[in-house]
C-alpha cells in the first residue's frame, strides 16, 4: 500500500514574500532616485553617494567571500591597488578616459586574481587570510620599485578625465558606482538564488559533506575569489578616477580591506542586507566620529569585536534574528504545510 | 666579501627575533589551531609597556621584562579564558575576524596613549658593542644576545610540551580536544594557560624589539606577517622549525636590503612565497613536538 505524502500536494515552495517584493520596488526607487541625484543634488552629496557605492561594491565583494565562500581575505587592497594603477597604465599611459579603464580595470583583476589563485588556495582559512595579505604587500612593494608607474611617491591621473568638465565628471563617476553597487548586490543576489550559490554555501558550512554530495569546492571558490576581485579593482579604478591622485600606500592600503571589515562585520556578515545596512552605519558613525580620529577607529574595532562575541550575525543578525525580514530572499520556504517553516 | 659575510651573519642573527616573535604564533596555532591577527600588535604593545616601564620606574631595559612578561602573560590567560575561548567552535572565521577587530582596537589605542612617534628604548652601549672576528667580520653582542635567548626559549617551550604535564594536556587538547576533556582536561584552562604561555614569549620579543630599534604604533601587522612567514616557511607545528624559518627570512631580508635599500621586507616575502610554492608544508614540517 501506498500512501500519499501530504507535503507534495498541500505545499508551495517560495522564497518571496510580500515584503521581499515591497524591498524590490523600494529598492529600484533608490536606485532611480541615485541615478537622478546629479539634477538636484549639491556636488558634496554626489561625491559621498559615490564613494558609498564605492565601499558598498568592495564590502559586498569581501562579503561574498568571506560570508558566503569561508575565504577570509585581508588582501583585497591588491585589487583596488590593481585597479587603481590599471589607471595609471591604460588611462595615463595608454590615453584611455578614466571611466572607460573602469571596466579594463575589473578585467585586469579578475586576470590578476587568476594568477594569484594557485598560490592563494595552497592556504586554508586562517592562513589564507594572512597569506592573501602577504601578497597584496607584494605587489605593494613591487609597484612602489617600478619606475614606469612613477615609483613610491605616486603619480597624478588628472590628465585621464581632460575634457569632461567637474559636472559631467562627477555624474559620470555616481552612475558608474551606482552600476558598480547596484550591480553587486544583484549579482551577489543572482549567485545565491542560483544552484552555485546553494553549493557556495554548503561548501561553506562543510566543505567535507558537500564534497560528498559531489559538489567541486575548489572551483566554487576559486570563481568567487576571482569574481570578487573583479569587483574591487572596478571600484579602485573609480575610486582613485575621483580622488585623481594614486600612490603605491593609498592604493594598496590594507584600509581597503579594514573599511570593508568593518562594513560587513558590523552590519552582518553571511547576509544580502548586512553590508548595506552596514555601510549605512559606517559613514554615519564616520560624520559623527571622525574628529576624534583614533577614538573612531577604537569604536569600530570594539564593535566589531563585540559582534563576534554576540553571535557573530552583526546588526542586520539581530534586527533578522527569526528570519521574518528577508529583504532579499535566498532561502526557500515551504509554506502550508504540516512540515512548518523552512 | 667581509661585507657579505657580515650581511650573512646579521641576516642570521636578525632570525632570532624572527623567531622569538613566530614561536608564540605557533604555540597558539599548535594548541587552539587559531592564528591571532593581533599578535604583531600584541609585540608591539609588549615593546611600549617596557619602553613604559623603562620610563617611569626607571628600570634598566632588560629587567622591564621581569615586569612586562607576568603582565602579559595575566592578560593573554584571561583575553583567552573571557574572550577568544567564546569564538572558539567549528567556524575557524569567527577568531579571525574578532582578532582583526582586537587589532584595530590595540593599533589606536596605542597611538592614543603614546601618539604616533617612533620610540625606543635606549640600552647604552650594548646598541653598538661587538666582537672583532678579524677581516672586518664583527658581531653584534646585542644580535647574539637574541639568538640565544631566542635558543633558550625554544628549548625551555620544547622541554615544556615534552615533560611537563601541562604539556602533556597541550598536546593531548591539540590532538583531540574533545576527548582530551572526556579525560579530565579543562580546555577553557588549558587553551587560556597557552595564551598565557604565548603572551610572555610575546613579551620577550616585544622587549627585544625596542632594543634593537625603534617602533611605533602601526608597526603590529608587519610583526604578525614576520612571525606568519617564519612559521610556514620553518613548518606547521614545528618550535625548532620557527627558528629556521625565522633565520631563513631574516637571510633573506639582509640579503634583499643589501641589494637595494628597498628590496629587503619584499625579498623575505618572496622566501616566504617562493616555500609556498614549492614546499607548502614547510621546511620541517610536524616533528615530533606540535
Amino acid at each position: 500500500m501506498k500512501r500519499e505524502l501530504p507535503l507534495a500536494a498541500a505545499a508551495t515552495v517560495t522564497r518571496a514574500s510580500p515584503l521581499s517584493i515591497a524591498a524590490a520596488v523600494v529598492a529600484l526607487l533608490l536606485v532611480l532616485a541615485a541615478a537622478s541625484m546629479p539634477a538636484w543634488a549639491e556636488r558634496s552629496q554626489l561625491r559621498m553617494a559615490t564613494e558609498f557605492l564605492c565601499l558598498l561594491t568592495i564590502a559586498q565583494m569581501w562579503n561574498l567571500l568571506a560570508g558566503y565562500g569561508g575565504l577570509l581575505s585581508v588582501g583585497q587592497q591588491a585589487f583596488v591597488g590593481l585597479g587603481a594603477y590599471s589607471l595609471v597604465v591604460f588611462g595615463l599611459q595608454g590615453g584611455l578616459n578614466a571611466f572607460v579603464v573602469v571596466p579594463i580595470a575589473g578585467v585586469v583583476g579578475l586576470v590578476g586574481a587568476a594568477l594569484l589563485a594557485p598560490l592563494a588556495f595552497r592556504l586554508r582559512g586562517a592562513h589564507f587570510a594572512v597569506g592573501t595579505w602577504v601578497m597584496a604587500e607584494v605587489l605593494r612593494i613591487v609597484i612602489a620599485n617600478l619606475p614606469f608607474v612613477s615609483g613610491g611617491s605616486g603619480v597624478s591621473v588628472a590628465p585621464t578625465v581632460r575634457g569632461m568638465d567637474i559636472a559631467t565628471r562627477d555624474a559620470v563617476s555616481l552612475w558608474l558606482a551606482l552600476v558598480l553597487g547596484a550591480g553587486s548586490m544583484a549579482a551577489v543576489y543572482a549567485l545565491l538564488r542560483s544552484r552555485w550559490g546553494l553549493a557556495l554555501v554548503a561548501v561553506r558550512d562543510s566543505e567535507r559533506a558537500s564534497q560528498s554530495l559531489g559538489i567541486e569546492g575548489r572551483r566554487l571558490k576559486w570563481l568567487v575569489y576571482v569574481a570578487a576581485a573583479g569587483g574591487c579593482a572596478m571600484a579602485g579604478a573609480l575610486i582613485f578616477a575621483t580622488k585623481l591622485r594614486v600612490s603605491p600606500d593609498s592604493a594598496f592600503s590594507l584600509e581597503w580591506t579594514t573599511t570593508a571589515f568593518f562594513i560587513v562585520v558590523i552590519g552582518g556578515i553571511g547576509s544580502l542586507e548586512g553590508p548595506l545596512l552596514g555601510a549605512v552605519l559606517y559613514f554615519a558613525l564616520r560624520e559623527w566620529l571622525s574628529d576624534l580620529g583614533s577614538t573612531y577607529m577604537i569604536v569600530l574595532g570594539s564593535l566589531t569585536v563585540a559582534v563576534m562575541l554576540s553571535g557573530g550575525g552583526g546588526v542586520w543578525g539581530l534586527v533578522n534574528r527569526r528570519g521574518w525580514f528577508d529583504l532579499f530572499p535566498t532561502r526557500r520556504r515551504v509554506r502550508g504545510a504540516s512540515a512548518g517553516d523552512d | 666579501m667581509a661585507e657579505w659575510i657580515n650581511t650573512l651573519l646579521q641576516g642570521v642573527l636578525l632570525g632570532g627575533l624572527y623567531a622569538l616573535f613566530a614561536a608564540g604564533l605557533s604555540l597558539s596555532f599548535g594548541v587552539m589551531r587559531m592564528i591571532n591577527i593581533a599578535h604583531g600588535d600584541m609585540i608591539v604593545f609588549a615593546g611600549y609597556a617596557a619602553i613604559f616601564t623603562a620610563e617611569h620606574l626607571g628600570l634598566p631595559p632588560a629587567l622591564t621584562l621581569l615586569l612586562v612578561a607576568p603582565a602579559l602573560a595575566v592578560l593573554g590567560y584571561l583575553a583567552q579564558r573571557l574572550v577568544f575561548n567564546r569564538t572558539l567552535g567549528d567556524d575557524v572565521l569567527r577568531p579571525l575576524l574578532l582578532t582583526f577587530g582586537l587589532s584595530i582596537v590595540i593599533q589606536n589605542a596605542l597611538q592614543e596613549m603614546f601618539s604616533a612617534d617612533v620610540r625606543g628604548l635606549d640600552i647604552g652601549p650594548l646598541a653598538t658593542a661587538n666582537f672583532q672576528l678579524g677581516g672586518d667580520v664583527a658581531i653584534g653582542v646585542l644580535p647574539l644576545l637574541v639568538m640565544a635567548t631566542a635558543v633558550a626559549t625554544l628549548a625551555a617551550l620544547q622541554w615544556l610540551f615534552r615533560q611537563t604535564r601541562a604539556g602533556r594536556a597541550f598536546r593531548a587538547t591539540s590532538d583531540d580536544a574533545g576527548t582530551a576533556q572526556l579525560m579530565g582536561v579543562n580546555r577553557q584552562h588549558v587553551y587560556a594557560l597557552a595564551m598565557a604561555i604565548a603572551s610572555a614569549v610575546v613579551a620577550v620579543a616585544g622587549v627585544f624589539l625596542v632594543m634593537r630599534t625603534t617602533i611605533s604604533p602601526s608597526d603590529g601587522p608587519a610583526r604578525l606577517l614576520y612571525s606568519f612567514e617564519a612559521v610556514i616557511i620553518g613548518g606547521l607545528g614545528s618550535l625548532w622549525g620557527t627558528l629556521l624559518g625565522g633565520t631563513i627570512l631574516g637571510v633573506a631580508q639582509a640579503v634583499g636590503a643589501k641589494l637595494n635599500p628597498g628590496w629587503g621586507v619584499l625579498s623575505g616575502h618572496l622566501a616566504f612565497l617562493l616555500v609556498l610554492m614549492f614546499r607548502p608544508q614547510g621546511l620541517m614540517p610536524k616533528t615530533r613536538d606540535r
